[in-house]
């Protein structure tokens, strides 16, 4: 599949991720971050049962202590 | 435009600030003179002596509440804005009653984990009202790693989405200083949109 990550194009083996293996897949380790795909916040208990789908929009926030 | 028809303009909104440590003060403060009509801001802390090192507040307010301080700040600055003020730490229960009204909102909270909470609460309690995020403003130095970004209609970002504040790492007023400003500066944009 091929989505859109932070504006960015990027390409996938799978068909479709989980938000979970989707962060463990590219490594991501930032504890705290947001995503929202299509547009839609995924709250982090359902990192699990929602899945990015090719053609996805996914965009990514990155969370640092700080204010 | 002249200034006076960018601050008429701007009296006509509600602005909401989580937080009134660095980031909060400082872009308070920025809306302050910018005219905004309505400042709601939020905060639960005291002012201590370290804060002093990058936040809106004087020497003599140490022990005071900073929104206290911060309320009677701007009316030294700009007496017209009206700023209401809730000593309350947010959470997922009294945030969408604390900001309600608000036209925008800023985050300006400490810790990561908070700052998570106020975006999922927002984005999701109060959809179409746009929030605008400061992450990543560590240390000093590094001006050109800080960006704001727009990741939809509701929801913009500013800093360097990298450096997290440590011990080795602390807020500098330099950088913090920076998002502060960022953030109003998206605010500002954003109402100016409004016709």
């Amino acid at each position: 599949m091929k989505i859109l990550l932070n504006n960015r194009e990027e390409e996938f083996m799978k068909e479709s991720l989980s938000v979970n293996d989707f962060l463990l897949l590219n490594k991501f380790s930032f504890k705290m971050r947001i995503i929202k795909i299509n547009g839609t916040l995924i709250s982090k208990d359902n990192y699990d049962n929602t899945f990015i789908h090719n053609g996805d929009n996914v965009q990514m926030i990155y969370l640092m202590s700080g204010g | 435009m002249r200034f006076s028809e960018i601050s008429a303009h701007l009296s006509k909104f509600r602005v909401g600030i989580a937080g009134a440590g660095g980031l909060g003060s400082n872009c308070a403060v920025a809306l302050a003179r910018s005219g905004v009509g309505t400042l709601v801001i939020s905060d639960f802390d005291v002012i201590e002596e370290l804060n002093l090192n990058r936040q809106y507040y004087f020497n003599d307010q140490i022990g005071l509440m900073k929104t206290v301080a911060l309320k009677e700040n701007i009316a030294r600055i700009n007496p017209e804005v009206h700023v209401i003020i809730h000593q309350k730490k947010l959470d997922s229960s009294n945030i969408s009653e604390i900001f309600s009204g608000c036209n925008i909102i800023v985050e300006a909270l400490d810790s990561a984990a908070m700052k998570g909470m106020l975006i999922e609460t927002v984005q999701i309690k109060m959809p179409g009202i746009p929030l605008v995020v400061g992450s990543g403003m560590a240390g000093w130095g590094r001006t050109n790693d800080l960006t704001s970004r727009k990741i939809d209609d509701t929801l913009y970002v500013c800093g360097d989405e990298n450096s997290e504040v440590s011990d080795s790492l602390p807020a500098v007023a330099t950088r913090v200083g920076i998002v502060a400003n960022m953030q109003a500066n998206i605010v500002i944009e954003y109402l100016m949109n409004i016709i």
